[in-house]
């Protein structure tokens, strides 16, 4: 338990420190949700309408952007070589920085969701449910691009690679993230808050060991 | 400290399909030390990484013994690669206070593991900004700061000065002495002080 803490504290304050990754994390996600207005036009129904699906695309773009960082840096200087040589089982140094990386990217996200709201002409209700779907969509992001993350640690130029991996895994997170906001069918979002919820469980349970072999054989 | 015994039978190791090692076998236990030698390319360093798990022996076997249950072994052994390891963007002390948390040492020697590295006076200073050198004598003091059986060398004495290579040797000398366990890849002569003289393997081949 020492060592997961220590993992995740150390993580957090390298984050923390260089403060900057994180601001231009939130401003790229402010941004794609500002500049997709622009190409749809000034038609505030539309928006609304449009606003979960430009959230979530936000979101996720957001979400790919950050992912290369996970393993890289510590793949690239040794790090992770020692790592294997901890008391703690692979799996869990994955779990820490997992917990990790959502606190220094998912959390700003959800964080200047608000702001967006605003550009958007979102509702109140509307950015309580955006909060609440993103709350319980982000892990199962996150999740997913530490598999892409661990598959391509290895490779000099992985950094297109990632994406493509992780896209097509991500789908299911968008299609229920945007469910829970806006319904097709009335009442339906609590159910896709629920599938949400057990998409997040399921991936952050199983995640760990699909990455931890993946750094297995980034280490040859 | 536990005490830990190696024994390696039959051991062929490949990297990117190409074989570097065949038919190696060799056996070390406390307060013995084998020092690696040959040329560039020889497998010095797919040695070491086979020996700490890094990399999958195409046949043979790796065996560990002391580390309690099996594949308690990295629980054993400290590994010193090419890469040291140091985390920029944390000081020195904070480096090694990570470690010893991760890697289940006691903090308290931290601060005599940076003094006897001769980097006491920037313990707080950011690790990013280390020359090679330094940041080798960083690595070697996660070796002191947390106390394990087993040692994993590869080219401990790169980058280092003169008293710092003095000092790599005589901290593998003190291993020893414990009752520790070493195997060292080199290309260069380390001078372990009297007394102490490794066996050696010399690796044919290469580029």
């Amino acid at each position: 338990m020492r060592a997961f803490l220590a993992i995740v504290a150390r993580d957090l304050r390298l984050g923390l420190r260089q403060g900057g990754d994180i601001l231009t994390l939130v401003l790229f996600f402010v941004i794609v949700g500002t500049v997709l207005p622009f190409a749809i036009g000034p038609d505030r129904p539309q928006l609304a309408r449009l606003a979960p699906a430009i959230v979530w695309v936000a979101a996720l773009l957001a979400q790919l952007l950050s992912n290369e960082r996970l393993f890289g840096s510590d793949f690239e200087d040794g790090s992770l070589a020692i790592l294997r040589h901890a008391p703690l089982p692979l799996e869990m140094v994955v779990g820490a920085k997992m917990l990790a990386h959502w606190v220094l990217t998912a959390l700003p996200i959800i964080a200047a969701t608000p702001v967006l709201a605003l550009m958007l002409g979102m509702e109140g209700e509307t950015l309580l449910r955006a909060i609440g779907s993103l709350v319980l969509g982000t892990p199962a992001l996150v999740a997913f691009g530490t598999v892409g993350a661990a598959v391509t640690v290895g490779l000099k130029r992985g950094g297109l690679v990632a994406p493509v991996l992780v896209l097509p895994l991500s789908l299911p997170v968008l299609i229920f993230g945007t469910g829970a906001m806006a319904p097709m069918v009335p009442g339906a979002s609590g159910q896709a808050l629920l599938l949400l919820a057990a998409l997040g469980l399921v991936s952050v349970a199983l995640v760990p060991f699909a990455a931890a072999m993946a750094l297995r054989f980034a280490g040859e | 400290m536990p005490e830990a015994g190696l024994k390696v039978d039959d051991l062929c190791v490949a990297r990117g399909g190409r074989p570097v090692l065949s038919g190696l076998g060799f056996a070390l236990g406390p307060g013995e030390a084998l020092e690696v030698r040959g040329p560039n390319g020889a497998g010095k360093s797919s040695l070491l990484m086979a020996l700490a798990g890094l990399i999958a022996p195409e046949k043979g076997t790796i065996g560990w013994s002391g580390g309690g249950e099996a594949g308690e072994s990295r629980a054993l052994l400290h590994y010193l690669g090419h890469r040291a390891a140091v985390k920029p963007g944390l000081t020195l002390r904070e480096n090694l206070t990570f470690w010893a948390d991760a890697l289940r040492g006691a903090r308290d020697g931290v601060m005599p593991a940076l003094a006897a590295a001769g980097l006491a006076a920037i313990a707080d200073l950011d690790a990013g900004v280390l020359s090679a050198g330094q940041a080798r004598r960083l690595a070697l003091a996660r070796l002191l700061a947390i106390r394990r059986p087993v040692w994993l060398l590869d080219e401990p004495t790169a980058a280092l000065d003169k008293d710092g290579a003095g000092w790599a040797g005589t901290l593998v000398a003190a291993h020893l002495a414990g009752g520790g366990m070493a195997v060292i890849a080199t290309h260069l002569d380390i001078a372990y002080g009297s007394g102490v003289s490794p066996r050696r393997l010399d690796l044919e081949g290469g580029a």
